[in-house]
């Protein structure tokens, strides 16, 4: 056996040693990536875009919210697809990685709910209320937290894995259907989307530029922390193997 | 299959408690609250559909582990899981007695507990309707749920946690049968689309409960 060949396939990554040669490097410059981009997204953001007309300032919580949100949706996709890839596929990074993004993904939820009132509270004047989008993002908030508690009350990793993606997959239909009935349910509050892929403006290319520059660097920022949490699992169960063969041996 | 059905209610008939605790759960629940709300009648009219579908879903979640925890625990549910019959029937069938003994009971003590809440006269039939309706599909996501937790030692605080989001669709659309029929319009959307979502997990679920008990057994 010579040396290992050049990947030649993203498949290639499922391998342990792989990953962590690759993310060896690929860590620390998304950090970078990130820190700076969002850093200077939401500088340019807060400081050199005008004051909305009508709202003011308040109006630029947006290029910290908008992102948030994002990620917060993103994540949970990012989890369905990594869980059914540990079910047909069965890699072990696949299934790690689903499990480090819940915790980001929760945190992006509670950012964006979080924004979300404080700026609802001068704006609509109240910090909640029952509309539909704050309601699926609380409802997904929940599914993130029943996700994280699989995870945490199966000792077995491979059973935990097993049953966490088959959760993720319900859950995700379940999501989206709360999504539905929620807007079914109450006519909300909120706007409808900020940014959208259909033609006729919404927002100006003043705001747009520095929240493009901001969700780049949230995306970054998930990719980053997904990364150094998916390594400390590997790690991890590295560690356990380790401690585990220790003992065999005696 | 039909051995099955026979075998788990002749269980919950018989070694008591499964059959007559979700009930008195929900009696209890529906006279906590005027307790706590006051009894005036508008504001009991208002949050009775509401109040009697959170019930029933709350006393359908207290008996969700008794579908397979039982027979985890004397090792039946390996056998059913040996047996030539297909895991995915033998879900679906454990869930569909857990209705019969769990939510159709609760959908024949509604009525009395919405005379209680002051619940409005035309929305009666449709309460029936829509808690006929809706309660398999709390049966059918909850045997997903102890399928999920089955193998865990203090699993029910953690299937409250996994199941009660999954359940929030139903919850919303039978609410919304209630409220609507109260008022008096039409109910036509939301309950088509609670047998949707009763239909659709019925078929769907007990494949990936079946497949949450095989990763549970091995």
């Amino acid at each position: 056996m010579s040396g290992p060949a050049k990947p030649s396939s993203y498949w290639e990554y499922a391998n342990p040693v792989r990953f962590m040669r690759l993310s060896d490097w690929l860590l620390p410059v998304t950090a970078v990536a990130a820190v700076a981009l969002t850093a200077i997204g939401l500088i340019w953001g807060f400081f050199f875009t005008p004051d909305d007309f009508r709202q003011g300032s308040t109006v630029k919580i947006v290029f910290l919210h908008v992102p948030a949100a994002l990620m917060a949706i993103n994540a949970w996709i990012m989890m369905l697809v990594a869980s059914l890839i540990w079910l047909i596929r069965r890699h072990h990074v696949s299934a790690l990685a689903a499990k480090a993004a819940a915790p980001v993904g929760a945190v992006m939820t509670v950012i964006a709910l979080y924004t979300g009132g404080v700026w609802g509270q001068p704006m609509w004047g109240t910090w909640w209320a029952w509309d539909p989008r704050l309601t699926s993002f609380l409802i997904l908030f929940l599914f993130y937290l029943g996700y994280m508690a699989l995870w945490a009350a199966i000792e077995d990793t491979d059973t935990a894995a097993d049953l966490t993606s088959v959760l993720c997959l319900v859950g995700s239909v379940f999501a989206l259907l709360s999504r539905y009935a929620a807007f079914f349910w109450s006519q909300g509050l909120h706007q409808g989307a900020s940014l959208s892929l259909q033609p006729g403006t919404r927002m100006d290319w003043a705001y747009k530029a520095p929240l493009y520059v901001a969700m780049v660097g949230f995306g970054l920022i998930f990719v980053a922390l997904l990364l150094a949490g998916t390594r400390t699992e590997i790690r991890a169960r590295r560690m356990k193997a380790l401690i585990a063969r220790e003992r065999m041996g005696g | 299959m039909s051995a099955i059905l026979i075998r788990d209610l002749r269980l919950a008939f018989r070694a008591g408690g499964g059959f007559g605790l979700g009930l008195g759960f929900f009696l209890i629940l529906a006279v906590l609250v005027p307790l706590g709300v006051g009894p005036a009648p508008q504001v009991l009219a208002a949050i009775a559909p509401g109040i009697l579908w959170v019930g029933a879903l709350l006393a359908c979640l207290l008996s969700l582990d008794r579908i397979f925890a039982l027979d985890h625990e004397d090792g039946s549910l390996d056998l059913l899981a040996t047996a030539p019959v297909p895991l995915e029937g033998v879900v679906a069938v454990k869930a569909f007695a857990h209705w019969l003994v769990t939510g159709l009971p609760l959908v024949l003590a509604a009525p009395v507990l919405g005379v209680l809440l002051n619940l409005p006269a035309p929305a009666y039939g449709w309460l029936v309707l829509s808690l006929l309706l809706g309660t398999p599909a709390l049966s059918v996501i909850g045997a997903f749920g102890a399928a999920l937790t089955v193998g865990l030692k203090r699993g029910g605080l953690l299937m409250s946690l996994l199941v009660l989001p999954l359940y929030v669709p139903t919850l919303v659309f039978g609410a919304e049968v209630v409220t609507r029929g109260a008022a008096g319009l039409s109910v036509a959307t939301p309950l088509a689309l609670l047998a949707g979502i009763t239909a659709g997990s019925a078929a769907l679920l007990p494949f990936a409960a079946a497949l949450a008990l095989r990763v549970n057994l091995r």
